[in-house]
């Protein structure tokens, strides 16, 4: 365990490396969800006149939302360097070293964190900035956190398709076709109260949903901190599962080099 | 004395019923370069992924450094470094970079990792490079880049798959230089693969041929070149002649063995190529055959990988290179 948790150390450190060397992504990744905060958050300003938004700013609604897509997002992407590790041999000279397989996966993973919260921070000042209202600290942190998690789950799911399929229009076309929908199919952008009662139970089951509705409500004044800590431990429980999928998928990698 | 490396039945197939190792079984002698030589296709880097606990073969067993490669994979990858066909080296990092996280997943820190990176960089003439990104070096730097990885943990075996392939004359003889100097200098035992001949030659102790997937010849490069006595006799043909006429004309001249005619090339075996030369060309005349030119030579490799496998090494290489084509056809049309 301890090895894992030191190897998981050192491959961070050459994710953050990487990452410093090329800081440009950060806000390349950063253009899509502002455009959504900016742009959505101006054309919809009335659309709190519906129930169910539990604010009048459509921001302080919105912005939450943005948050954990954009993690989502992150995560969706994450195995794409695992797939550039694997065409540039960069894997197999890993795999016949006493690495552990799982620090593979997890340095991604904690980098996806590191990133989410630089995100986050920023996507959270610019909501802020144009008009957004947030009620404590903590709420602010549980956002980010659950955000991390869902980031992290997807993640795991990205690293063993990537691993297993290792094409990276295959993996595009899988973020793709599951991501959009999960985040049109929460509450991302509309309360359930307004949502079609067949969305609102897909909304139940989508882990999407799930950090959605746990950060919101942690940024939202006197958070219920009970469906909170439940969405978090649905979410925490996802993630574990998922990134040990990934570590798994590399027994399957073995026996096909 | 235990080997440092043995392998028993090694079979290895791959989807689309590739049989890519069929029964191969050898062993190693601790402290000496072992080759193995055959052509693109003869189940060499597969060979070198089961023993490196890359891959897993279908049956079979082996051990590396004492330990088994399927019940004992950490022990064995603690043992081993291991330089791929392909560069496996991270190029967005600089070369410092690299090694330092290599040494670092062998439990290596502090300063004498410090110490050991540099004394690697230095030994493989990248001292000044080494804080540069690897995206900058040339092939030749990659490929030292790769050596210095493979020796970080001062590993017992170092396996080298086909390390100066693509790599141009002059770095090429660098590299041979750098693996005599490893195995004379530090015993450690080094397993080369190789599909050229001349390298199997220059470097190795003892050496495997292998051809589909088993090995067809063993022995030292001198003794497999002694199994052929005498000399080869090649003779470059003005067209291809494919009928087995001319062939068995040229085994009735008596001192002429062996008559293997490739398109327009064809090898024959005599006790004295000074004295077969003008039978052989006059015999040629004879069936109204036009030569290109004629050459008279010791047993080469090539000459050793012939009889074996009863195609020539480029024969070998050209076939390897078509199905490889066939195979990759046909798993596009899949997806």
């Amino acid at each position: 365990m301890t090895t894992a948790l030191r190897h998981t150390w050192y491959m961070s450190q050459r994710q953050m490396r990487m990452l410093m060397r090329q800081p440009v992504w950060i806000a390349i990744t950063l253009v899509q969800p502002i455009i959504w905060i900016l742009l959505y958050g101006q054309a919809y300003k009335n659309i709190t006149r519906l129930p169910g938004f539990g604010t009048s700013e459509y921001l302080t609604y919105l912005t939450p939302g943005i948050v954990v897509m954009t993690a989502l997002f992150s995560g969706g992407w994450n195995g794409f360097g695992l797939i550039e590790d694997i065409n540039n041999g960069v894997m197999d000279r890993f795999l016949v070293t006493p690495a552990s397989r799982g620090a593979i996966v997890y340095g991604r993973l904690v980098q996806l964190a590191i990133v989410a919260v630089i995100q986050s921070a920023i996507l959270l000042l610019i909501g802020a900035l144009s008009g957004a209202d947030y009620s404590t600290i903590v709420g602010l942190l549980v956002l980010v956190f659950a955000g991390i998690l869902l980031g992290a789950a997807f993640g795991g799911l990205s690293n063993a398709m990537s691993v297993v399929v290792r094409r990276e229009e295959t993996v595009i076309a899988a973020v793709n076709f599951v991501i959009l929908p999960l985040t049109f199919l929460s509450t991302v952008f509309l309360p359930q109260e307004i949502l079609p009662g067949w969305i609102r139970t897909v909304a139940r089951l989508n882990p999407v949903n799930w950090a959605v509705e746990a950060g919101r409500t942690a940024v939202f004044p006197s958070p219920d901190w009970g469906l909170i800590a439940i969405r978090m431990a649905y979410l925490a429980v996802l993630a574990v599962l998922c990134s040990l999928l990934a570590t798994r998928a590399f027994r399957a990698y073995q026996r096909s080099v | 004395m235990t080997s440092a490396i043995e392998a028993h039945g090694l079979v290895k197939t791959y989807p689309g019923d590739v049989r890519a190792l069929d029964g191969l079984g050898f062993s190693v002698e601790p402290g000496t370069v072992f080759g193995m030589l055959g052509p693109n296709g003869a189940g060499k880097s597969t060979t070198v992924k089961i023993l490196t606990t890359l891959s897993r073969p279908d049956e079979g067993e082996a051990r590396v450094a004492g330990f088994d490669v399927l019940r004992q994979p950490d022990e064995v990858r603690r043992a081993i470094g291991v330089v791929g066909q392909r560069s496996g080296v991270d190029r967005e990092a600089t070369g410092r970079e690299n090694i330092q996280l290599q040494g670092q997943l062998f439990g290596m820190g502090g300063r004498e990792l410090e110490r050991r990176v540099s004394e690697l960089l230095e030994r493989f003439g990248l001292a000044d490079a080494g804080d540069r990104i690897v995206k900058t070096y040339s092939g030749g730097m990659q490929r030292r880049l790769d050596v210095a990885l493979g020796l970080i943990h001062e590993p017992q075996v170092l396996f080298l798959d086909e390390p100066t392939t693509g790599l141009d004359p002059e770095v090429r003889a660098g590299m041979w230089k750098e693996i005599s100097r490893l195995s004379s200098e530090r015993g450690i035992t080094i397993f080369l693969t190789t599909h050229y001949l001349e390298e199997a030659d220059a470097l190795t102790q003892r050496l495997v041929i292998v051809d589909r997937g088993r090995i067809v010849a063993s022995g030292t490069a001198d003794e497999l070149k002694g199994e052929l006595k005498g000399d080869a006799i090649h003779v470059e043909l003005h067209e291809p002649h494919a009928d087995g006429q001319i062939a068995s004309a040229l085994q009735t001249l008596g001192d002429i063995r062996e008559v293997q005619i490739e398109g327009t090339s064809l090898r024959a075996r005599t006790d004295d190529g000074a004295r077969a030369v003008p039978v052989v060309l006059q015999a040629l005349e004879a069936h109204g055959v036009t030569v290109t030119s004629v050459t008279v030579s010791r047993p080469s490799l090539d000459d050793v990988y012939l009889r074996h496998t009863g195609r020539s090494f480029l024969e070998a290489e050209n076939v390897a290179a078509a199905e490889q084509q066939q195979r990759h056809d046909r798993q596009e049309a899949r997806r």
